[in-house]
C-alpha cells in the first residue's frame, strides 16, 4: 500500500505569532511540523506496519519546510517530496490543493492522509480539495481507519457521535488528533532521516500557474476582547457570588 | 439585487440551526435562495422560508445522506450552473465545508473560509475572518465568482421574517460515480439531553478538572441549571471525553446565556467557540489564567471543592 501523508511546516504553537506588514502570518520565526501532521504521519505509518508498503511525505513550502519533511522523515516515513517556488508564497487553500494534487498524482498513491485542518490557516480546505481535483472519494475527521484489502473504513466524528464510512481505494482520509498520539523519533531514526530522500520540484515542473487567489486581505483589526469582570478569590462565599450572577441572568 | 444561495444542512432529517443564522444573515445581502437536500428537505423548505429563503430548491433522495459529500457537489454544482447565484454561503460545520471544498476547486474558485461575518459592499462582498488565533479579525474581499463563504456557527441569531418559500424540485440523478464514500452506520455518542450548541448554560472543563472522573461534576451541575457539559480542546485531545463536546475553533461555537469555564486557561482557540456568550463565569485556580481577563466573573478557587456547592446551592434555590 502506497500512502501519501500531506505535511505542512507551522509557526510553533508554543510560541507567539507575528504579522508581515501584508498581514501575513510571519513564517520566519520557530516553525515545527503541524502538530495535526504528526497525526497524519503517525497513522500512515502504523498503516504501513500493518499493510506493509510506502509513506511517502509532500509538502508545499520555501526550502526550509525541508526540515518538517524531516521530522517526519525521522519519525519513519520513507522519503518526501517538496513543492518550493517563490511563485507559491502565500497560497490560498485552493492553489495549495492544486500544487498538493498535481505532486501526488505522479506518486498514484492507495491512501492521501491530510490533517483535518493546518494550525495556522485552519481553512480545513484542502483535503475536500484535494480530493476533488484528484478524482477520489473523503473519508474526512477520520478517529479510526480500517484497512481490508482495496476497502477502507473509517468511524468519522459527527456533531453527536460518528459515522462508520466506507469507500475503495484510492481515497483521501482527514484524521483528527484522536486518530493516534504520534511516536518521538528515535535516534535511529533521525539518524537514518539524514539519508532519506527529500525531491525538491518546483510549480512549473507540475506544470502549475499561479491563480488569482481567493481573498485580498483589506485590513486587519484586534479582535474585539471582552474585559476582565470581578475577579475573586474563593473564601467560602464565592458560590453565593455565582448564584447571583446566575440570577441576574435568569437562569434560575 | 445579488442572488446569495444558501446551502441548507439537515442534521437527521431537520434544518440546523446554522443554516437558519445563514438564511438570516443572506436576508441583508440579498435576494435569497437556499438548497436542502435529502431526507426532510422539503418540511426544511418551509422553515427556511418563514427565515427568509424566497425559494428553495430540495431533493429528497436518500443518495445525499448515504454518501458523503460528492453527491451533494453534483447538486449544488448543477444549481449554480442554472441560477449562477453571486454567493453561496455555507456554515462552517464538517459536512458542509466539505461540500464547499469540492464545490470551489470543481468550479475552480476560491473560497474564504471560518468567517465571523460577511457583508455586501461595492457590488461584491466582504468577509470578517478571526486571524491569527483569533487575536486578530480580517477584513477580506471576496475575488472569485461565484463568491463562496463559509460562516462559523452561531455568528449571527437566526430570526423569522414571515414569508413563505417557493418549493422548486432539483432534478438531478447522481452518476454512480459520486456514490463512493458510503456511510454505513451511524453512532450516537453524546448522552445529550441538552444541546451543547443550543443550550442556555454551557460548563465546559478544562485540564484543571483533574481527570475524567472528575467531569460527572459537571454533569450535575449541568442538570440542576437545564445546561449542557462542554470541554476544552486539551482534554479531548486527552482521550477524558469525546469531541462531540469540544467548544472552539476546532470544536462547537456556542453562544449560551451563561458560559462557565471550569480549569480551562482560556487558550484563544477555546475562547474563539465561547466569547460571544452572554455572561462568562471562570472557576480556575490560577488568578492569572488568560479566561480570567475575559470572564464577567472570575472564581479564584478549587473547582472540585466549588462546583458540587454550587450544584447544592442551585438546587436549594431551585427549590426553596
Amino acid at each position: 500500500m502506497k500512502i501519501v501523508v500531506t505535511v505542512k511546516q507551522v509557526p510553533d504553537p508554543s510560541s507567539t505569532l507575528t504579522l508581515e506588514t501584508d498581514n501575513t502570518i510571519s513564517r520566519e520565526k520557530e516553525v515545527v511540523l503541524d502538530p495535526g501532521d504528526e497525526c497524519g504521519v503517525e497513522e500512515g505509518l502504523q498503516l504501513k506496519e500493518a499493510h506493509g508498503g510506502e509513506v511517502v511525505l509532500v509538502s508545499l513550502g520555501p526550502e526550509r519546510a525541508k526540515d518538517a519533511i524531516r521530522k517526519g522523515l525521522s519519525m519513519g516515513a520513507d522519503r518526501g517530496v517538496l513543492i518550493s517556488d517563490p511563485s507559491l508564497a502565500g497560497a490560498d487553500a485552493l492553489l495549495t490543493a492544486r500544487v498538493l494534487a498535481a505532486a501526488i498524482k505522479q506518486e498514484e498513491p492507495d491512501l492521501v492522509i491530510c490533517a483535518t485542518e493546518s494550525y495556522d490557516g485552519s481553512t480545513g480546505m484542502v483535503p475536500p480539495m484535494l480530493a476533488e481535483l484528484l478524482g477520489i472519494p473523503q473519508l474526512t475527521f477520520a478517529k479510526k481507519v480500517e484497512i481490508d484489502g482495496s476497502t477502507v473504513k473509517v468511524h468519522r466524528q459527527t456533531a453527536d457521535g460518528y459515522q462508520v464510512v466506507e469507500a475503495s481505494t484510492p481515497a483521501l482520509i482527514s484524521v483528527t488528533a484522536a486518530i493516534a498520539e504520534p511516536r518521538y523519533a528515535s535516534l535511529k531514526g533521525i539518524m537514518a532521516a539524514r539519508s532519506k530522500e527529500i525531491k525538491q520540484v518546483t510549480a512549473s515542473e507540475l506544470g502549475i500557474e499561479k491563480s488569482e487567489p481567493a481573498e485580498t486581505i483589506e485590513g486587519v483589526v484586534d479582535a474585539e476582547t471582552r474585559k476582565a469582570g470581578e475577579v475573586i478569590e474563593d473564601d467560602g462565599t464565592a458560590v453565593d457570588r455565582i448564584v447571583q450572577v446566575l440570577v441576574t441572568a435568569k437562569v434560575i | 439585487m445579488a442572488a446569495i444561495l444558501v446551502y441548507a444542512e439537515l442534521s437527521q432529517g431537520k434544518v440546523t440551526s446554522t443554516s437558519l443564522e445563514l438564511v438570516t444573515k443572506a436576508r441583508d445581502l440579498g435576494d435569497v435562495y437556499a438548497v436542502a437536500l435529502g431526507a426532510g428537505a422539503k418540511a426544511a423548505a418551509a422553515t427556511l422560508g418563514k427565515h427568509g429563503a424566497k425559494v428553495v430548491h430540495v431533493n429528497e433522495d436518500k443518495v445525499f445522506d448515504d454518501y458523503i459529500a460528492e453527491p451533494a457537489t453534483d447538486a449544488v454544482a448543477s444549481l449554480y450552473e442554472k441560477e449562477k447565484p453571486d454567493l453561496i454561503l455555507f456554515g462552517f460545520t464538517p459536512d458542509s465545508r466539505e461540500v464547499a471544498g469540492r464545490l470551489a476547486a470543481r468550479l475552480g474558485v476560491g473560497l474564504i473560509s471560518n468567517a465571523s461575518d460577511v457583508a455586501a459592499k461595492d457590488g461584491g462582498f466582504l468577509a470578517r475572518v478571526p486571524y491569527f488565533g483569533g487575536a486578530k479579525m480580517a477584513s477580506m474581499k471576496a475575488n472569485a465568482t461565484p463568491a463562496i463563504v463559509l460562516v462559523r456557527p452561531k455568528s449571527f441569531e437566526a430570526s423569522e421574517a414571515g414569508g413563505a418559500a417557493e418549493v422548486k424540485q432539483l432534478d438531478l440523478a447522481v452518476a454512480d460515480g459520486s456514490k463512493r464514500a458510503h456511510v454505513i452506520e451511524r453512532v450516537a455518542e453524546a448522552s445529550e439531553k441538552v444541546k451543547l450548541e443550543d443550550a442556555r448554560v454551557v460548563i465546559s472543563g478544562g485540564r484543571g478538572m483533574g481527570g475524567p472522573q472528575n467531569f460527572p461534576l459537571l454533569e450535575d451541575l449541568a442538570g440542576a441549571l437545564g445546561g449542557a457539559v462542554g470541554a476544552s480542546r486539551a482534554v479531548v485531545d486527552a482521550g477524558w471525553v469525546p469531541y462531540s463536546m469540544q467548544v472552539g475553533q476546532t470544536g462547537k461555537s456556542v453562544r449560551p446565556g451563561v458560559y462557565i469555564a471550569v480549569g480551562i486557561s482560556g487558550a484563544m482557540q477555546h475562547t474563539v467557540g465561547m466569547k460571544t456568550s452572554k455572561v462568562i463565569i471562570a472557576i480556575n485556580k490560577d488568578a492569572e489564567a488568560p479566561i480570567m481577563k475575559m470572564a464577567d466573573l472570575g472564581v479564584v478557587g478549587d473547582a472540585l471543592k466549588i462546583v458540587p456547592a454550587l450544584t447544592a446551592a442551585v438546587k436549594k434555590k431551585k427549590n426553596g
